[in-house]
């Protein structure tokens, strides 16, 4: 570090410390001016400021050169991710939270004006700070991707559990009716939800319908098999319903061996079978997995 | 070497390198290196697994899977390597979030990798080295074998939910 | 003959039937113990039937599969019946994943179901999930 940059970050924390409230007002006034306020509320702007201002603070009074300080500053870095999480849940624009760190560049160098009237010392700083915050909008930026990539993640696994619905069909009997495509992302989690609701309702007989399922692949088939396993394992059994003649088809074609799967061809005759399976008492769920699997 | 491609798309593509900002990939003092030298080392390992699954914001079906994969390799390094290290690394954050794990030993190696990898598939009781089963449960699987010097094991996977 | 010493596993005996649980702590030697006294006590009592409650167990690795199928196999030799009752979801899930289906062991949702299935009756009037909900 030249001793050029040592001064110049030295003066930059030293206008943070003098000037602490003005910047954090300057701010969070230019981040209302330039943004849609709407969306912020300025009590929260100003928590923001006062815990970023005091972070970088913190990280200048440091050693870490200005261009890591961002990434690795432990406190620096949470307000910076924080600050772009809020406003990815907010529902900000990725423009109005790329202003947000641009803004603290504006109101830095207005502060550093006050400190001294030498243009290079002006410049210089003008770089270190520029160095400094772009990492700030690199990982503003970043972070705010992510956060929104997480609320469609989220959204997407709260479809597939409404898509997934299982219902109690019996005294004992659970059924799940599957309809539209299947992948393995939906065929875990209709795999998890089986097994959850097995549980809760001390059910003995799980009964998966596919009538809606457009058509079977080998990784399909191979989880419904894993659900089939699984839902033994706890103790009860599984009928999959709704094997329609192209998909019979194509689990013939494929060669995937579904023998030790009970299988019927319509709900109703399901429903039975599994009424059946629940009258036997004496006959204990796990009688049918020994018969199966030997 | 390779080994692991099962339909797992999300986190396969996560494995080919996202853009990720410098700072988010390892926090600091997320890793931990525990000893394998024990029947009670298995069960202090298994615990501070779970924990960093935990940490890593993974929900309870992903948990079992990575610590009964850590139990696998683990258990493996103790009685096939004549004991080693588990080393734990919670990468990422949030959604993005995976747990790495670094099983080490210095024991005889694995002659026939192939087929150590495909044993307890075949048998389904457990008498293979419980190899091919912990690459079932994780994304992403990684042996690295000398005959005579010892095995590493590096697997991970992503919490792509 | 030595008799096994005892493993840290309790096993009850209710009429012909040893009931017992595995808990998250058992390493390898306890394991091992176990399955030796317990097929002891399935010669030494006379069981029909043995139940092994498994609710409590956070993940079954293949030592721990292993080890039931392995008990399994010994007790029908002996002429009794073993039933592994309550594994969570989320383990069963892990141990299909893992390529392990327990061949040849019988499984019960609970404890209660399982001694059902072992010929034991509940009795009237009790609700179906208690026993299960008391055991966790």
């Amino acid at each position: 570090m030249s001793p050029r940059e040592d001064a110049t970050r030295e003066r930059l924390h030293d206008a943070l410390r003098e000037r602490h409230e003005e910047i954090a007002d300057r701010w969070v006034r230019l981040q209302l001016e330039q943004t849609d306020a709407a969306e912020l509320d300025e009590g929260q702007l100003r928590t923001e400021a006062a815990q970023l201002l005091s972070a970088l603070m913190d990280g200048l009074s440091g050693d870490t050169p200005v261009r890591r300080l961002v990434a690795s500053h432990r406190d620096l870095r949470a307000c910076v991710m924080e600050l772009s999480l809020h406003r990815a849940r907010a529902g900000a624009s990725p423009t109005d939270t790329s202003l947000a760190v641009l803004c603290l560049k504006e109101a830095l160098l207005e502060a550093m004006q006050y400190t001294t009237r030498d243009t290079a010392e002006l410049f210089a700083a003008a770089v270190l700070i520029n160095r400094l915050l772009d990492a700030a909008g690199a990982l503003s930026f970043e972070t705010y991707v992510e956060g929104r990539e997480e609320i469609i993640r989220r959204q997407s696994r709260q479809l597939l559990e409404v898509s997934t619905p299982v219902v109690q069909l019996w005294r004992h009997v659970l059924a799940v009716p599957l309809i539209g495509t299947l992948d393995t992302a939906r065929t875990q989690v209709v795999m998890e939800s089986v097994l959850q609701a097995i549980q809760e309702h001390e059910a003995q007989v799980a009964i998966i319908d596919i009538t809606g399922v457009p058509a079977v692949d080998t990784a399909v088939a191979q989880h419904l098999m894993h659900t089939v396993n699984a839902v033994r394992l706890m103790g009860a059994d599984c009928v999959i319903s709704g094997i329609r003649p192209p998909i019979a088809q194509t689990i013939a074609q494929l060669g995937i061996d579904l023998s030790t799967i009970l299988t019927k061809a319509t709900l109703a005759d399901a429903l039975a079978a599994a009424i059946r399976l629940t009258d036997e008492p004496t006959l204990g769920p796990g009688s049918e997995i020994t018969a199966a699997a030997r | 070497m390779t080994l692991y491609d099962e339909g797992y798309a999300r986190g396969a593509q996560q494995a080919d390198g996202p853009l990720r900002p410098v700072g988010l990939d390892v926090a600091p003092g997320a890793a931990t290196t525990h000893a394998v030298m024990s029947e009670q080392d298995l069960l202090t390992v298994r615990h501070a697994v779970r924990s960093a699954t935990v940490e890593a914001g993974f929900a309870l079906v992903d948990q079992t899977r990575i610590v009964t994969a850590a139990s696998e390799l683990a258990r493996n390094a103790y009685v096939h390597g004549g004991g080693g290290s588990l080393t734990i690394e919670v990468l990422g954050h949030g959604a993005r979030a995976g747990v790495r794990l670094i099983v080490r030993d210095n024991g005889p190696g694995i002659p026939d990798l192939e087929k150590a990898l495909t044993d307890g598939w075949t048998t389904g009781a457990g008498l293979g080295h419980g190899l091919g089963g912990a690459r079932r449960l994780m994304h992403e699987f990684d042996v690295d074998t000398v005959v005579g010097q010892g095995t590493t094991v590096t697997a991970i996977r992503w919490n792509n939910r | 003959m030595n008799a096994p010493r005892p493993s840290a596993v309790p096993i009850l005996r209710l009429g012909d039937v040893l009931v017992t649980g595995l808990l998250n702590e058992l390493d390898d030697t306890s394991a091992l113990m176990f399955t030796d006294e317990l097929t002891e006590r399935i010669v030494a009592d006379g069981a029909r039937g043995v139940l092994i409650d498994v609710s409590r167990l956070d993940l079954i690795d293949s030592f721990v599969a292993r080890t039931l199928t392995e008990l399994a196999t010994m007790a029908r030799l002996l002429g009794a019946r073993v039933i592994v009752a309550g594994m969570r979801p989320a383990v069963a899930i892990t141990l299909v994943e893992l390529g392990l289906q327990l061949r040849g062991v019988e499984t019960a949702l609970n404890a209660e179901q399982g001694m059902h299935a072992l010929g034991w009756q509940q009795a009237p009037g009790s609700s179906r999930g208690d026993s299960y909900d008391a055991l966790r």
